[in-house]
C-alpha cells in the first residue's frame, strides 16, 4: 500500500514558496507547489486571459454557428506570438518555455476550445516536430514562416487508421529528386486554414511500420482539401478529408529521416497530450466559472440551487476533479521541461481530462435548465468536451497503455 | 551644433499596482481597510497612460528618447512594471516599500515623483551628457487610481514641479520641436482644447478611444532584459508617511425595504419621524 501511494505520488514532498523574484532562476532553488510559476508565465497568463476575453470571446458563438474559425482570430494568435511560443528568437518565436504553451492553451480553452485546439495543434505537434527532428535547413526555412503567419496541420490518421496509427495506407514513392504521394487523410484539424502541412506516409509497405516517413508539404504543391466534417463540438476547428493525388514533395523534405516517421508520431502525441490536457482543463475551468455563478443565483422554494446539498457536493465534487486535473497537467508539463522521460505517466492527464471533465460537464448541464440553451454558451462546452476523449489518443487506448505498464511493474 | 533637448522627449509615467478592478471588495475583519488578499493588476487608468506613451512613440518615431515608468510600492509592485515594460516602456524604476507599510499619499508620491525627476536631471548633468537627456518632458499619469480614487497626484506634481498640467485627457498630441502639447480633456458637458507648454503632466481619462494593447508573448521575453532601478524613499530624501490616520472603514448599510404610504399627511409625518426635514 504504501509503495503504490509513493510510486504514484511523485509531487514534491515539502513546498515552499518562494519570495517574488525577477529572475527565473531563482524560483527554482526552492521546491515549490504545481502552482508557482514564473514571472513571465504569470504575465502571459494574464495576457492570455484579457486577450481570449476581450479579442475572442465575442466571436465565439457565432464562429461556432458558423462553423467555420474567423481568420482575425488566427491573425490575432500570429500578433500576439502565440503561434511560436517555444521556438527560439532566432527563428521568429519567443523562446518561451513548454509550461508557457501549456498555460496560452489553458487560458484560450476557458473562452473557446476551438481555438484553443488550433493554437495546440501548431505549437505542440508541427512546431516541436521541425524542432526537434528538422534539420538546420529545414529549421530555418519553416519555424519562421510557422511563428510568423502560416497555420500548420498535423496529417497522420486515415479513414482505416486512427488508434491503429500504422496501419495507414498513404504511400511514397521516389522518382528521381521527389517522393509521389499518393492516399488520402482524414480528421485533420486544422487543415481548411493552413499551410504548412506534415504528412505521415509509408515509403515502403514490407517494412511495416517502419517504412512510415514524415513529410513536410505546403498547400500550394496539390494538396486537395475535400469534406470538411460537420461536428458535435469543437465547431470551428476545421476538421477535413485530405487527398493526395501524385503529390509531388521534393526529398529534402523529409523530416527526421526516411523510415522514422513512426518514432516521430509517438513521441510527439506523448507531448501533444499534455496539450490536450491544458485544452481539457481550460474548457472544464471555463464551463464551471460560467455554470456556477448561476446556482448561486437562481432561486427555488426560497433557496438558490446551489445550496442545496445534493447540488453543492456535485459542485465540490466537481471542484476536487478539476483541481486534479490541473495538478496532473502542470506536473506533466514539468516534467516534460525536466527531460523525465514520461511515458509512463503521460497518458495520465488526458485521461484524467477525458474522464473528468466528461463528468464534470454533465453534473453542471444537469443542474441547469440555462445550461440547454444555446444563448449562454455552457452546453458549447459540455459538446465541446467529448472530443477529449477521442483525439490524440482515445480513453481505451489511454487505459489500456497505463494497465499494461502497471502489469510489467507489478507482474 | 549638438541637438538640444528640444528636439527629444523624456517620457515618465507612473503607474500604480491596484486591487483588480474585477475583484469583489471586501472590508477586512480589522475594519481598517478593504481585504488585500485578492488579486493585483495594473491601474486601469494607468495603463491607458503607458499605452499613450507607446503611441504617442510610434506616431513621433525617433523623437521620443525614452519612456520610463515608476511605481512606487512594495515588492510586488514591480510585477506592474514588468507588464509596462512588457507593453513597450523601456525601462522601469521601482520605490520600494516594506510590505507592512501603510499605503502612501497623494502628497507623498508627488514629492517621490518629483525627487526622481530631479535626480534624473542630475545625474544626466552629472555624466556631462551637455544635450540634456535627463530632463523630463512629459509625465503621463492615469487621472485616479481605481482604489482610492482620490485623483490629487497628477496636479499636486505639477504644483511642485511648476509644470503645466492637463487633466482627464482623452487624446495628446506633441509639437517636439515647439515644445507644446495639444491636448483634450473631458470636462463637465463637454471637452476642452488645451495647449500646453512643456515640461507638462497629463492625466489620462478613461475615454481614450484606443485600448492598452495585450503584452504579446514576445514583448513579455524581451522585457525581461530591460532594467529597473530599485530605489527607496530615504535614498530620494522624501518622507512618506501619511499624514492622515485611517480610523475605521465600513461597507455601506444594507438596502432596507422601502414603506408605502397612504395619503400625503401620512408622507410628511414619516419624513418627520425619520429626521429628514428640518422642520419639527
Amino acid at each position: 500500500m504504501l509503495r503504490t501511494a509513493l510510486v504514484s505520488v511523485r509531487l514534491p514532498l515539502r513546498s515552499k514558496f518562494p519570495t517574488r523574484a525577477f529572475s527565473t532562476s531563482s524560483a527554482w532553488r526552492t521546491i515549490n507547489s504545481l502552482h508557482t510559476f514564473s514571472e513571465e508565465e504569470e504575465l502571459l497568463r494574464d495576457s492570455v486571459r484579457r486577450f481570449a476575453q476581450d479579442v475572442v470571446g465575442p466571436k465565439v458563438r457565432e464562429m461556432d454557428e458558423n462553423e467555420m474559425m474567423d481568420p482575425s482570430v488566427i491573425k490575432d494568435l500570429f500578433e500576439q506570438g502565440l503561434m511560436g511560443i517555444e521556438t527560439s528568437a532566432e527563428h521568429g518565436g519567443a523562446e518561451s518555455s513548454f509550461t508557457s504553451a501549456i498555460i496560452s492553451i489553458e487560458e484560450l480553452a476557458k473562452v473557446d476550445p476551438s481555438v484553443s485546439v488550433m493554437c495546440d495543434v501548431h505549437n505542440t505537434l508541427v512546431n516541436t516536430v521541425i524542432r526537434k527532428y528538422g534539420t538546420k535547413e529545414q529549421q530555418e526555412k519553416w519555424l519562421p514562416q510557422l511563428a510568423e503567419s502560416k497555420l500548420g496541420s498535423f496529417c497522420l490518421s486515415e479513414t482505416a487508421s486512427g488508434s491503429d496509427a500504422f496501419a495507414l495506407q498513404t504511400r511514397a514513392i521516389k522518382d528521381g529528386d521527389n517522393w509521389v504521394i499518393n492516399g488520402s487523410k482524414m480528421w485533420i484539424t486544422n487543415s481548411y486554414e493552413a499551410e504548412v502541412f506534415l504528412i505521415f506516409a509509408n515509403i515502403d509497405p514490407s517494412k511495416g511500420y517502419k517504412g512510415i516517413t514524415c513529410f513536410i508539404a505546403t498547400r500550394d504543391m496539390g494538396i486537395q482539401i475535400a469534406k470538411k466534417e460537420q461536428k458535435l463540438g469543437i465547431r470551428a476547428s476545421s476538421t477535413c478529408t485530405l487527398n493526395f493525388d501524385d503529390l509531388k514533395i521534393p526529398a529534402e523534405n523529409v523530416i527526421g529521416g526516411e523510415g522514422l516517421g513512426y518514432k516521430i508520431a509517438i513521441e510527439i502525441l506523448n507531448e501533444g497530450r499534455i496539450g490536450i490536457a491544458a485544452q481539457m482543463l481550460g474548457l472544464a475551468q471555463g464551463a464551471f466559472d460560467k455554470a456556477v455563478p448561476y446556482t448561486y443565483e437562481r432561486k427555488q422554494f426560497g433557496q438558490a440551487v446551489g445550496t442545496f446539498q445534493g447540488m453543492a457536493f456535485q459542485i465540490a465534487q466537481a471542484a476536487i476533479d478539476l483541481e486534479s486535473a490541473r495538478l496532473l497537467t502542470y506536473n506533466a508539463a514539468r516534467r516534460k521541461e525536466e527531460g523525465v522521460a514520461l511515458l509512463r505517466r503521460q497518458p495520465w492527464p488526458n485521461i484524467g481530462r477525458a474522464l473528468w471533465h466528461n463528468g464534470c460537464q454533465d453534473r453542471r448541464s444537469n443542474g441547469l435548465v440555462g445550461g440547454f440553451t444555446r444563448e449562454t454558451g455552457i452546453e458549447k462546452f459540455w459538446r465541446d468536451s467529448k472530443i477529449g476523449a477521442i483525439y490524440e489518443g482515445t480513453s481505451n487506448i489511454q487505459l489500456q497503455t497505463i494497465s499494461k505498464f502497471i502489469q510489467k511493474e507489478y507482474s | 551644433m549638438q541637438p538640444t533637448a528640444a528636439r527629444f522627449l523624456n517620457i515618465l509615467v507612473p503607474i500604480k499596482r491596484c486591487v483588480d478592478y474585477a475583484v469583489k471588495i471586501r472590508v477586512n475583519p480589522q475594519q481598517t481597510g478593504i481585504d488585500t488578499n485578492v488579486k493585483h493588476s495594473m491601474n486601469p487608468f494607468d495603463e491607458i497612460a503607458v499605452e499613450e506613451a507607446v503611441r504617442l512613440r510610434e506616431r513621433l518615431k525617433d523623437k521620443v528618447k525614452s519612456i520610463t515608468v515608476v511605481t512606487l510600492g512594495p515588492a510586488k509592485a514591480a510585477e506592474t512594471l514588468r507588464t509596462a515594460l512588457a507593453m513597450g516602456a523601456d525601462s522601469g524604476i521601482h520605490i520600494e516599500l516594506p510590505e507592512s507599510a501603510p499605503p502612501p499619499e497623494p502628497l507623498g508620491v508627488a514629492r517621490v515623483l518629483r525627487a526622481v525627476i530631479e535626480r534624473r536631471k542630475k545625474m544626466a548633468t552629472e555624466e556631462g551628457s551637455g544635450t540634456g537627456g535627463g530632463t523630463t518632458d512629459l509625465v503621463i499619469m492615469g487621472k485616479q487610481a481605481i482604489d482610492d480614487d482620490l485623483g490629487q497626484t497628477g496636479q499636486m506634481l505639477a504644483a511642485l514641479l511648476g509644470a503645466s498640467q492637463a487633466t482627464c485627457a482623452s487624446k495628446l498630441d506633441v509639437d517636439v520641436d515647439k515644445r507644446v502639447a495639444h491636448v483634450r480633456t473631458e470636462i463637465d458637458g463637454g471637452a476642452e482644447e488645451l495647449v500646453c507648454t512643456l515640461p507638462a503632466v497629463i492625466t489620462t481619462d478613461l475615454r481614450y478611444v484606443e485600448q492598452p494593447r495585450y503584452a504579446s508573448l514576445p514583448n513579455i521575453m524581451k522585457a525581461k532584459k530591460k532594467p529597473i532601478e530599485k530605489l527607496t524613499p530615504t535614498d530620494l530624501g522624501v518622507d512618506v508617511t501619511p499624514m492622515l490616520e485611517t480610523i475605521k472603514v465600513t461597507e455601506p448599510p444594507k438596502r432596507v425595504g422601502g414603506s408605502k404610504v397612504g395619503n400625503v399627511d401620512e408622507l410628511v409625518k414619516k419624513l418627520k419621524e425619520s429626521g429628514v426635514v428640518a422642520v419639527a
